[in-house]
């Protein structure tokens, strides 16, 4: 039956020829081959994301005074509510931590030089993507911890200068966070972002798909110096099974995680009540949010705030831009590249952990 | 000639490799289906109406007319169609479940949606209703006008 419908499709669209690129594409075998499977992850659990999203929309309802007691109602009333709605919250933190592995990964590997810059812009700008959707999700179940997140976080938006006080009132649907809100970040979560992600995934993949995989420095002189030596792998079925064996994998995690550690729902949200003691955003903000605990509240003359904000700005900027800014087979700029990397990489770390064990 | 036995130890064993691979597939396919199917099932809503409500006042309604009140989570028809005589039925259209009304001109209850008409006794006359409307019991009980009906066994 299988053959019957290759053969139906294949008198009329030419199925072979379509899927020829996909039959012909290999992927570089040597040690560090596993690094290729993080970005197939990220994707994997963006599609366990929408997958998750729809069916809690099924019972969600986005206003300040239902949304609440609807999470609620999803963990307690519905048949594996809870299950559902863990997964959504663990798969969003898996993500946006897989997708951080991805690119330092593509970063000190070096993937992201001639010719996969725009690989490299547009996967950053995924990683952005992918905080927002983190932003405005964390907002949804409106409780006291979210609550307080988005008044921070737009409120650091608002110190943004020039643009920041049109920007917040934009975010927030007006002066404050209230319901208003509610409804703009429910929008961007389910339509805005992911129809721009859902887009900007295709360039990434068709990028990927026309440029291949690229194979580091160190092993590219090896296979030149002994082509003998160099092996590939089909993508279709070699890389593709071994992949599928990683997701099976990533999934089994995220149920265990998911099961055992059901994701809490906390207080509803008060407008009128003070911030509770020990607040903090979700661990992937932490290193900013640290930050600008410890900048001082004046230097100079201008805000502490507000430099924090521009150089955290200036530094995502020159981040996606990477790749325009080291020169071709210059050994400076890549040991500056390399050593920025690293020092992101460690200061990230340091301030998450110190972010966590500071009071 | 003693590789002759050796070929059928191949495709045994490839068999049972397929049928463990294949059985833990389909056990964690089914791992995934049954919480999904459970979850789009909605948890039932308890009706909170009860078998009895306050349907109007005694003084609100005139001669032949008729009021839609509540009754748990579906609309009734109230019709008053003598002094002192009330009748009430369910206000669910038996077709296709759109909300009846009560045709003063006609002294009929008739369904907006598809020309259904029921007489003062719910029974479907004419149109595509294919059951009468289900009739409740009105009692008057001081000032109050009480629609009841029959629990549900």
């Amino acid at each position: 039956m299988f053959a019957s419908v290759r053969k139906w499709l294949d008198a009329r669209f030419d199925w072979a020829a379509l899927t020829a690129p996909l039959r012909k594409k290999t992927v570089p075998v040597h040690k560090l081959s596993h690094w290729y499977f993080l970005g197939g992850i990220t994707l994997f659990l963006f599609g366990i994301q929408v997958c998750t999203g729809i069916l809690l929309l099924l019972y969600y309802r986005p206003s300040s005074n239902e949304a609440f007691e609807s999470v609620q109602y999803i963990m307690t009333r519905v048949q594996f509510g809870w299950l559902v709605r863990s997964i959504h919250s663990w798969a969003a933190n898996l993500m946006i931590f897989t997708a951080f592995c991805h690119m330092f990964s593509v970063l000190f590997l070096r993937a992201y030089r001639k010719p996969r810059e725009l690989t490299w812009v547009s996967g950053m700008i995924l990683l952005f993507l992918a905080m927002g959707f983190g932003f405005s999700g964390y907002l949804l179940p409106w409780n006291t911890l979210a609550f307080f997140a988005t008044k921070v976080g737009t409120d650091i938006a608002g110190q943004v200068p020039l643009i920041g006080k049109p920007l917040m009132i934009f975010l927030r649907g007006g002066e404050e966070v209230t319901g208003a809100t509610l409804t703009r970040f429910f929008g961007f979560h389910v339509a805005v972002l992911p129809g721009i992600t859902t887009l900007l995934i295709l360039v990434h993949l068709a990028l990927i798909q026309r440029l291949g995989m690229s194979v580091p420095p160190g092993v590219e002189a090896q296979r030149t110096a002994q082509p003998e030596l160099s092996r590939e792998m089909h993508f279709f079925p070699n890389f593709l099974l071994r992949e599928l064996m990683a997701w099976y994998i990533a999934l089994g995690v995220l149920g265990a995680l998911a099961a055992l550690s059901p994701w809490g729902l906390g207080t509803k949200a008060d407008p009128f009540a003070s911030a509770p003691a020990g607040i903090r955003p979700e661990w992937y903000f932490m290193f900013m949010f640290q930050t600008l605990k410890l900048i001082p509240a004046k230097i100079w003359r201008l805000d502490g705030e507000v430099i924090g904000i521009l150089l955290f700005g200036a530094a995502g900027a020159i981040w996606t831009l990477l790749p325009f800014l080291e020169r071709n087979g210059k050994g400076r700029s890549q040991r500056w590249i390399l050593g920025a990397g690293i020092f992101a990489l460690a200061y990230m770390a340091s301030m998450t952990v110190y972010g966590y064990l500071a009071k | 000639m003693e590789n002759t036995a050796v070929p059928e130890v191949g495709p045994t064993r490839r068999r049972v490799v397929e049928l463990f691979l294949g059985s833990s597939m389909f056990a964690s396919l089914v791992s995934f289906v049954y919480p999904l199917l459970r979850y789009l099932v909605p948890p039932p809503v308890a009706d909170l109406g009860g078998d009895e409500v306050i349907a109007a006042k005694v003084g609100d309604l005139k001669l032949n007319a008729a009021k839609i009140f509540r009754f748990g989570n579906r609309p009734g028809l109230l019709l008053r169609i003598g002094e002192g005589e009330y009748r009430a039925f369910s206000a669910t259209c038996t077709h296709l479940s759109c909300t009846v009304q009560y045709r003063t001109d006609l002294h009929e209850i008739w369904c907006a949606c598809h020309n259904g008409m029921y007489d003062l006794n719910g029974r479907n006359v004419s149109g595509p209703p294919p059951r009468p409307l289900e009739k409740y019991q009105v009692h008057v009980r001081g000032e109050d006008l009480v629609v009841s009906r029959k629990r549900e066994a």
